[in-house]
């Protein structure tokens, strides 16, 4: 799996009132690889999703998978949204099931894998709760799961945890880490978390707001055996600190 | 200990807990203008003839039932509206989607539709008698005129508040139109969508009497219209009594249809 961004440009609007969103960002993405795009809200980051999942279309340059121009959304490219994204009239496993559904894949196939992602995501027991009797952090781990269950080539996170309580949020990026290990997925996770996409992702590229450009893309080669020791250690929080300051110097420079 | 009964405090919590039911208000109320209109009717203060009793009332409805006339009456009626109202839903479901879901044709037809809103129905029936004579079909088109472009225009609401999030999720896991409209659209709307039904079941209902009383051979509505010719205000009553408890009664039944089908959304 390659995934190629290539001077992606996006504006919206027309004539004078033309606003442009994102300046020539290009990164790739390879199987197995956790990528992070960090910015401020504002900066472009949804619509860069939107983009790669094809809702929206590039004003110029391209993003292909696998060497395949993206015309349009696909069920090779999973997307979990910060919210409100759940079908509510459906049970969890229901909505587990749901893209498999669509897809028509057999029954017993969708039954059986539908357990399966259930158990990845530790939901056995609310398989028959409709989303409302849900935690926030219980449904969007049915969203991961439901994109997981689809099969894509690459899982696209907007701000999955973004809604959601400090504490939970902690425990659904120990969660999201261990699904990585586990499955080995590949990975696009939009924040504005710094601290979120360090401890996720190999590779982080820090957006620029006004329009939305990557003007910083660091390797974040950390020793992720224990999110815990992680979120403490040396190395973790002096990486943190030098992106933070960046981060800053980018808010300044607007505000002055 | 005594049993709780005999405990004031405890029946007084059980009052309290029967008139929290939430039926039993709804039954105090009609209870009480029961009440009061037998003591209008007893006390001699009002002419019979303007305000017949519910005893007269009850008398009427009786011979009606008798003579068969009541039950023909009702299921002329009833016929007319579930005729003229299913072709108006049937017809409001799939434009009411197209509204919601292309702007183009939302463009193209809300203006003329909430133009023709505003024309009231019963407007219509001079015109529809001169199309159409003084049969069924006026009637039913009547209902279908003075329902269809709000049963519409409340779908079209309705499928224009489905979270894009739903939808945009249904195409990243591999789904296309069709699909997407019967899985995701339809069941989110449903409950805005039988709720549509239900408050404009409501004008059907006026429409068809209005109609009956203009011009018809059989139905509640001419009920009514003969009553008053032989100053009949007993049948007036027992006519706008079984009006009421038929719509009364269809709505309950969308009430009932709608806990049933979206209980994900009480
Ligand atoms: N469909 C749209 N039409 C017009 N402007 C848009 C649209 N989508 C996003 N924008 C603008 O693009 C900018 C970036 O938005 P977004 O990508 O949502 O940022 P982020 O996700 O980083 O918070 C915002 O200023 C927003 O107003
Ligand atoms: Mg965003």
């Amino acid at each position: 799996m390659h995934l190629q961004v290539s001077s992606v440009c996006k504006s919206f609007g027309y004539g004078p009132k033309t606003k442009p969103v994102l300046d020539a960002v290009s990164f790739d993405l390879h199987s197995g690889q956790f990528l992070a795009l960090v910015g401020s809200s504002g900066s472009g980051k949804s619509t860069m999703m939107r983009l790669i999942a094809g809702l929206d279309r590039p004003s110029s340059g391209e993003i292909r998978l696998d060497g395949e121009l993206i015309r349009g959304p696909g069920a090779d490219r999973g997307m979990v949204f910060q919210k409100y994204s759940l079908y509510p009239w459906l049970t969890a496993a229901q909505n587990v099931a749901f893209g498999m559904r669509l897809q028509g894949r057999p029954k017993a196939e969708v039954r059986e894998r539908t357990a399966y992602f259930l158990e990845v995501v530790g939901l056995v027991d609310s398989a028959r709760l409709l989303p409302r009797e849900l935690s926030g952090g219980m449904q969007q781990r049915v969203a991961i799961a439901r994109a997981l269950a689809a099969e894509p080539k690459v899982l696209l996170l907007d701000e999955p945890f973004g809604a959601l309580d400090l504490q939970i949020r902690e425990s659904m990026q120990d969660f999201l880490h261990r699904l990585w290990m586990q499955t080995g997925l590949t990975a696009l996770l939009i924040t504005h978390d710094l601290e979120e996409a360090l401890l996720l992702a190999q590779q982080v590229h820090i957006l620029a707001p006004r329009p939305g450009r990557i003007v910083r893309s660091v390797n974040a080669d950390l020793d992720r055996s224990s999110l815990a020791h992680l979120r403490v250690s040396q190395p973790f929080l002096a990486l943190r600190e030098e992106l933070a300051s960046c981060l800053r110097s980018l808010d300044s420079t607007l505000t002055a | 200990m005594p049993p709780s009964e005999a405990d004031p405090l405890k029946r007084l919590s059980f009052l309290r807990r029967f008139l929290a039911q939430p039926w039993v208000l709804g039954l105090v109320g009609v209870a009480t203008a029961m009440l009061i209109w037998f003591l209008t009717t007893a006390s001699g203060a009002v002419d019979n003839l303007f305000l017949p009793s519910p005893q007269a009332v009850w008398q009427a409805g009786q011979a009606q039932w008798q003579s068969g006339l009541l039950l023909k009456d009702a299921v002329a009626s009833i016929q007319r509206v579930f005729i003229g109202f299913a072709l108006s839903a049937g017809l409001a479901l799939p434009v009411g989607i197209a509204m919601g879901t292309n702007p183009t044709i939302c463009r193209l037809l809300e203006p003329l539709m909430g133009l023709i809103r505003y024309m009231p129905a019963p407007a219509f029936i001079p015109l529809l008698i001169i199309y159409f004579g003084l049969e069924e079909l006026p009637k039913i088109l009547l209902i279908f005129i003075g329902t269809f472009f709000f049963n519409t225009l409340m779908i079209m609401d309705a499928v224009k508040f489905v979270p894009s999030e739903l939808v945009e999720t249904a195409l990243t896991l591999g789904g296309r139109g069709l699909p997407i409209l019967t899985r995701v659209v339809a069941p989110f709307v449903a409950p805005q969508v039988l709720d549509t039904y239900r408050i404009n079941m409501a004008s059907a209902w006026n429409l068809v009497i209005v109609a009956e009383l203009v011009a018809a051979t059989e139905g509640l509505g001419k009920r009514i219209s003969l009553a008053q010719r032989f100053l009949r205000t007993d049948d007036i009553f027992v006519g706008l009594i079984v009006i009421g408890l038929v719509g009364l009664v269809i709505d309950l039944g969308f009430r009932f249809l709608m806990r049933k089908a979206c209980s994900w959304a009480n």
